[in-house]
């Protein structure tokens, strides 16, 4: 792998939902250890583009996806692929908090347990103890590892999911809203631990805040009707958009 | 305005056509200031002078006033795209417009110094450089109502006559302190009047360049000519003198 090379390379990627089209041909390379804004107004795809990515609209039964999306060059959609592990290498963040009903030990040591990655209880305690230190929440809940992760406040429990998520060592993270639930000190330190975490990982994220996507990404794409309209740094595309329906919906105008 | 969609927030429209507003009034008080100040240089009129002096306090305020309600929009609004890039040319337009009205009071203020002096007759060379220089005041301005790149990029070119006013008010200055030292109090003055009007000249081409990167997006190459006034002054090294 060059430097160059895309993390995710996808190419003319169509989604059906039953006969209605999500998505129509949609191309898009995603830079390793960047993050990468998907906005757009709801209805757009930028979600189910986003699901595409560690197929989870597999769960929806009348869902179709056509097209190529590969990880570091192998396509995620062929048949001998193992979808559990394909979504501990690309995991997810969703919109709502959703800590399991356990502990907040047991909501981060879950995939670790599932994947086999710990030999011991200390190897155990060692990856959940690091995982807390990388989302940023270890100092505030060290000493509460055994109450459950719900009892959190939402801003903490958002956090303890992407515990949960590095938790199995993935190489990509997708974020579908992850701040949307959360108030702007909550949000601050999620986008924070955003910008850490982009070290390490390849981060996706899909946000209705042009402001969270202007200050956290370094690329953006613009998803409008099923298609990407416009895609590019993130600078440009928040001072100088090339496309008017660009320009129209980041500036709040009919268009 | 322009041939962007309107917001859906139509307040934010409203705001926008403020900011216009308001650079429209200080544009007219710098243009107003400008003319009044060569009216009182040329018809040597001291009152006149004074009174460009005391209004550019007006243009100060606005300049204040607008800089504020910039700095609000920003926390309010949040810009992004073309908004973003109209309240920041905005906020430098109001600045370079500020800039343009001391340089008219510096003119004031040296008419009444010129009055104690006998005339020299090079105030219609001043005039018709500040005939240049209001019309580009007020085309710029017109570019900017209008969000006319092209219009303000005709501005730009107009500058090099200005530059060249300038450099024959130099040489002709020169010639009148060469001919009698006495002469050297009011030229010296008028020499600054005239740096003052190749200023504003100056400021004039600036706004037209914020104009064309709220209007584009992009920042224009500098490769704009200049002419090089210190070129045609004389030099200390010639050693036969």
């Amino acid at each position: 792998m060059t430097a160059d090379t895309p993390k995710l390379r996808t190419r003319d990627v169509s989604v059906h939902y039953g006969d209605s089209p999500a998505l129509t041909g949609v191309s898009l390379d995603i830079t390793s250890h960047e993050v990468t804004a998907l906005i757009g107004p709801s209805g757009c795809g930028k979600s189910t583009y986003l699901r595409c990515l560690n197929r989870m609209n597999d769960l929806i039964e009348s869902c179709r996806v056509e097209g190529v999306i590969e990880l570091d060059g192998e396509n995620i959609y062929d048949a001998d692929v193992d979808v559990v592990y394909l979504r501990a290498r690309v995991g997810m963040v969703f919109q709502k908090p959703n800590p399991f009903p356990k502990s907040v030990f047991d909501n981060v040591a879950y995939g670790p347990r599932v994947h086999g990655l710990a030999t011991s209880r200390e190897d155990m305690e060692r990856i959940v103890e690091s995982s807390l230190r990388r989302a940023g929440l270890w100092d505030e809940v060290k000493d509460r590892l055994r109450e459950p992760g719900t009892g959190l406040s939402g801003g903490q429990q958002q956090r303890l999911c992407i515990a949960r998520a590095i938790a199995v060592q993935p190489e990509v993270i997708l974020m579908d809203e992850p701040c949307s639930a959360l108030d702007p000190i909550a949000t601050a330190r999620i986008e924070t631990l955003i910008d850490e975490l982009c070290e390490n990982y390849t981060i996706v994220i899909v946000t209705h805040s042009m402001q969270q996507a202007a200050r956290v990404s370094q690329k953006t794409a613009f998803f409008h009707l099923g298609d990407i309209v416009e895609v590019g740094e993130t600078e440009q595309v928040f001072t100088s958009p090339k496309d008017p329906r660009t320009e129209s919906y980041i500036s709040g105008r009919i268009g | 305005m322009n041939d962007r969609p309107q917001h859906i927030v139509k307040s934010f429209d409203e705001d926008l056509s403020r900011l216009d507003n308001m650079l429209a009034e200080m544009g007219g008080l710098v243009e107003a200031q400008l003319t009044s100040s060569i009216r009182a240089l040329t018809r040597n009129n001291v009152d006149l002078a004074a009174e460009v002096v005391t209004r550019d306090a007006d243009i100060d305020a606005l300049d204040r006033e607008l800089e504020a309600f910039a700095v609000s929009l920003l926390a309010r609004r949040q810009p992004l795209a073309a908004d973003l890039r109209t309240i920041f040319a905005a906020l430098k337009i109001s600045s370079d417009l500020e800039r343009m009205g001391d340089l008219a009071k510096n003119v004031a203020k040296r008419t009444a110094a010129v009055s104690q002096f006998p005339m020299v007759p090079t105030t219609a060379s001043i005039a018709s450089m500040a005939h240049v220089v209001q019309a580009m005041i007020g085309r710029v301005l017109d570019a900017w109502i209008a969000r006319d790149a092209a219009a303000a990029e005709d501005v730009c070119a107009r500058d090099i006559e200005v530059d060249q006013h300038h450099v024959s008010l130099i040489r002709e200055l020169l010639t009148y302190m060469m001919e009698d030292p006495r002469n050297i109090g009011p030229c010296t003055h008028l020499l600054f009047i005239a740096k003052n009007l190749e200023r504003m000249g100056d400021h004039a081409t600036n706004i037209a360049e914020k104009i064309r990167y709220a209007v584009l997006g992009s920042v224009p190459e500098d490769n704009r000519e200049k002419l090089d006034e210190a070129a045609i002054l004389p030099h200390g090294d010639h050693g036969d003198d």
